[in-house]
Parts: C-alpha cells; sequence; structure tokens
C-alpha cells in the first residue's frame, strides 16, 4: 500500500521531469484524515505565473486517485514564498545530472549577482558566460560553456 | 469603495496592463533570447497581476473574481498608472518603461512584505523576488544602449526623456494606503539615478507630470488594449478550457 504522502511526493515536475515535486521543494504538506480518507495537499508555486500548475495540481489528483485516495484537494499557497534553497540535496544532483546547473545558495540580499561562476554541468569548468538572464522555463537561464561550447540551462537562485 | 480594495486593484492592474503590452513583444523581439526574457517578464507580472486581483475581488465582496475584474470592466474603470499602458515604441522605449516600473515595483512589493495585511505581505514576497530579476534586466539593457553607440545612445536617451514625465504619477502621495507610494520615490530616485549615471543618460528636467490613471481617466492607447486583450472572453463569456 503506497501512503497518500509516497503517491504524492513521487510526482514529477512537469517542465523538469527529472525532479519530483518533492525535490523541487514544492510539496509543503499531504495531510490524511484517518476518518474519512480525505487528503489535502498543499503545494507552493515556484514564480507566480507558473504556467505548470495546473498540470501540477491534475497530476497529483491522479497519483492519489490510483494510490486509492480517491477524495482529494489540492490548496495553494504563496507564503513562505518558495526559495530555490528548498531544493533537495538528491533533487541537486539529479539536476546536474540532466544537464542543468544548479542553483547557487540564494543571498541574504536576494538576488545573486552576475558574476558568480556556474560550472558547466557537462565538462565541470568553471569557465562559462550567460547568454541569457531568462531561458526554456521561468524558472531558468540560459548559458555556455567556454571550455566544451555546450549551451545549458542554469536554474537560477531565487 | 473601500482603501485596500482600492490600492490592491491598482497593483494589479499595473501588472496586468505591463503584462498585455510585454507580451505584445513575443515573437517580435530584436533576438530570441530577448524574445524569451520578455515573454518571461510577461509572465511574471501576470502571475502577480492574478493574485493582486484575486484578492482586490475579496476585499470588495461583491463576487468579483480575478476573470470579472481583468476582462468585464471597461477602461474607466481601470486604476492602472498610465506608464503601463503607453506603447512599447521601440526597444529602447520598452526598456525606459520597464526600468521605471520595476524600480517602482520593487520597493513597493517589499514595503508590503513587511506591511500588516498577511495577503500582501505573501504577495510582495513573492513579487519583489521576481521584480528584482526585472529591474536588473532592464538596467544592463540601459546601460548598454546609453553607453553604446552613437546612435543606441540617442535612441537611449529619447525613450527615457518621452518616458520620464508618466512616472510622477506612480508617487501621488496615499497617506491612508497599506504602502503609501510617495514613500518609495527616494529608493526609486536612487536606483535610477545610479542606472541612468552609468548609462551616460540624464532624465529631463521638464515639469510637466501627466497622471490620471488612478482616478480611470487614461490615454487613447488603454481602449485599444482593452479591446484586444478582452475580446474572446466578451465574445464567450464565462468560457473555460
Amino acid at each position: 500500500m503506497v501512503t497518500a504522502r509516497e503517491a504524492v511526493a513521487a510526482v514529477v515536475d512537469p517542465e523538469i521531469r527529472v525532479l519530483t515535486i518533492d525535490e523541487l521543494g514544492i510539496l509543503r504538506s499531504v495531510e490524511e484524515d484517518p476518518a474519512t480518507g480525505r487528503v489535502v495537499v498543499t503545494i507552493t508555486p515556484t514564480y507566480t505565473g507558473c504556467p505548470a500548475m495546473d498540470v501540477i495540481r491534475a497530476d497529483i489528483r491522479r497519483a492519489l486517485a490510483a494510490a486509492g485516495h480517491p477524495d482529494a484537494e489540492v490548496r495553494t499557497v504563496h507564503h513562505p514564498a518558495w526559495s530555490t534553497d528548498w531544493i533537495s540535496d538528491s533533487g541537486r544532483a539529479k539536476l546536474a545530472g540532466a544537464g542543468i546547473a544548479p542553483p547557487a545558495p540564494v543571498r541574504p540580499r536576494g538576488v545573486v549577482p552576475l558574476t558568480l561562476s556556474v560550472r558547466c554541468p557537462r565538462c565541470g569548468s568553471p569557465e562559462t558566460e550567460q547568454l541569457s538572464r531568462f531561458g526554456s522555463t521561468a524558472c531558468k537561464a540560459l548559458w555556455r560553456c567556454r571550455s566544451c561550447s555546450e549551451p545549458f540551462d542554469h536554474l537560477k537562485a531565487l | 469603495m473601500n482603501g485596500p480594495f482600492e490600492f490592491t486593484l491598482r497593483l494589479g492592474d499595473d501588472a496586468l496592463i505591463a503584462a498585455q503590452r510585454l507580451a505584445e513583444w513575443t515573437t517580435r523581439a530584436p533576438e530570441m533570447e530577448e524574445d524569451i526574457a520578455l515573454a518571461n517578464i510577461a509572465l511574471d507580472q501576470l502571475g502577480a497581476a492574478r493574485l493582486l486581483l484575486t484578492y482586490a475581488g475579496e476585499l470588495e465582496g461583491a463576487g468579483r473574481d480575478e476573470d470579472a475584474l481583468a476582462f468585464l470592466r471597461d477602461d474607466r474603470e481601470f486604476r492602472n498608472c498610465l506608464l503601463v499602458e503607453l506603447p512599447n515604441g521601440d526597444f529602447a522605449v520598452t526598456m525606459a518603461k520597464l526600468l521605471f516600473l520595476s524600480a517602482y515595483q520593487l520597493p513597493l512589493y517589499t514595503a508590503l512584505a513587511g506591511g500588516a495585511d498577511e495577503r500582501l505581505v505573501a504577495i510582495g514576497a513573492k513579487a519583489r523576488k521576481e521584480s528584482a530579476y526585472h529591474l536588473d534586466h532592464a538596467s544592463l539593457w540601459v546601460r548598454r544602449l546609453g553607453d553604446g553607440t552613437e546612435e543606441s545612445h540617442r535612441r537611449m536617451q529619447a525613450a527615457v526623456d518621452e518616458i520620464w514625465p508618466y512616472t510622477a504619477e506612480l508617487f501621488a502621495p496615499d497617506p491612508g494606503a497599506p504602502v503609501d507610494p510617495s514613500t518609495l520615490r527616494p529608493e526609486f530616485e536612487r536606483v535610477v539615478t545610479e542606472v541612468l549615471a552609468e548609462a551616460t543618460l540624464t532624465w529631463p528636467e521638464s515639469g510637466w507630470a501627466p497622471a490620471g490613471g488612478r482616478d480611470g481617466l487614461h490615454t487613447e492607447h488603454l481602449s485599444y488594449l482593452l479591446a484586444e486583450m478582452q475580446v474572446l472572453h466578451r465574445a464567450h463569456p464565462g468560457a473555460r478550457w
């Protein structure tokens, strides 16, 4: 028997499919009422306009139904605001394995300055440059490695 | 109308109209990376607009949700500042608009995050992180164009001269609001002064200060923008997918 928590934690992020929503840090809680079996899941968006939220909500309900929890509600909270610091260590390793440079720790003053070196997820070289501050999804920037010439995605520190 | 509703509506309308204008660049930006950047910034603005308009609807208590507020109001009922409804112009004008808007939104959202209203605290804390990226992006371009070639400098200065008068409206005093906009002016000027100086640009000394957006008195540009934004919802009321 898969618990409600396990079923929800295994849902993958629709835009970064190597990560689960638990590893991405957007899953806040899974609460099951032992009397009624009703499950309430609380999630938080990475970015306010993240267009994947509807898909994530649907995927959570589908995973719960498949695990024997048809009565489910998915709530969205915005406080406290998601931070890339909430991405788990296993999540960071999976990002790097998929060719996406994981984010640096967020500085207390907010956005990390441009000058911080991002290591190439393919060859490990710190000789990289930003091509565009905004990438294929709201949470990523586009970078290029000057050593191996490969472009790569970088999850922006937020 | 009560104070917090009016205040939240203004912020939501600023973000919504800014999103709609920025989205006009999609498939038209000078290069692929910039196309994606502008679309992402538009998406951030839309995300903030949805949260703010949803909350405004709850504060009003008349049963209007985010869609009713976005799609079923006419221009005179919109409370956005004139700055965001102005046409995109050339790329320099778009960057001047984005610089001034984000240099206003960043301290505004930061102040909200430290305020007393729990919902606005959550929205401010979330949106300010995104605003910091918008400000950074606009600053980079304004510096690059201002301190670039003779032609890019000329056009960037022209853009600043054209857009600057519209910034006055952003800081009209409103002592009863959750954040009095006039208190944001020093931080706005500090940031903008720094960026313009590095870009070898100046702001005009003219005292012309168009306003009226907060009272629903808009430029002729807003109606055209709304016509495009609202046409589908008005043709098919309540349509969902």
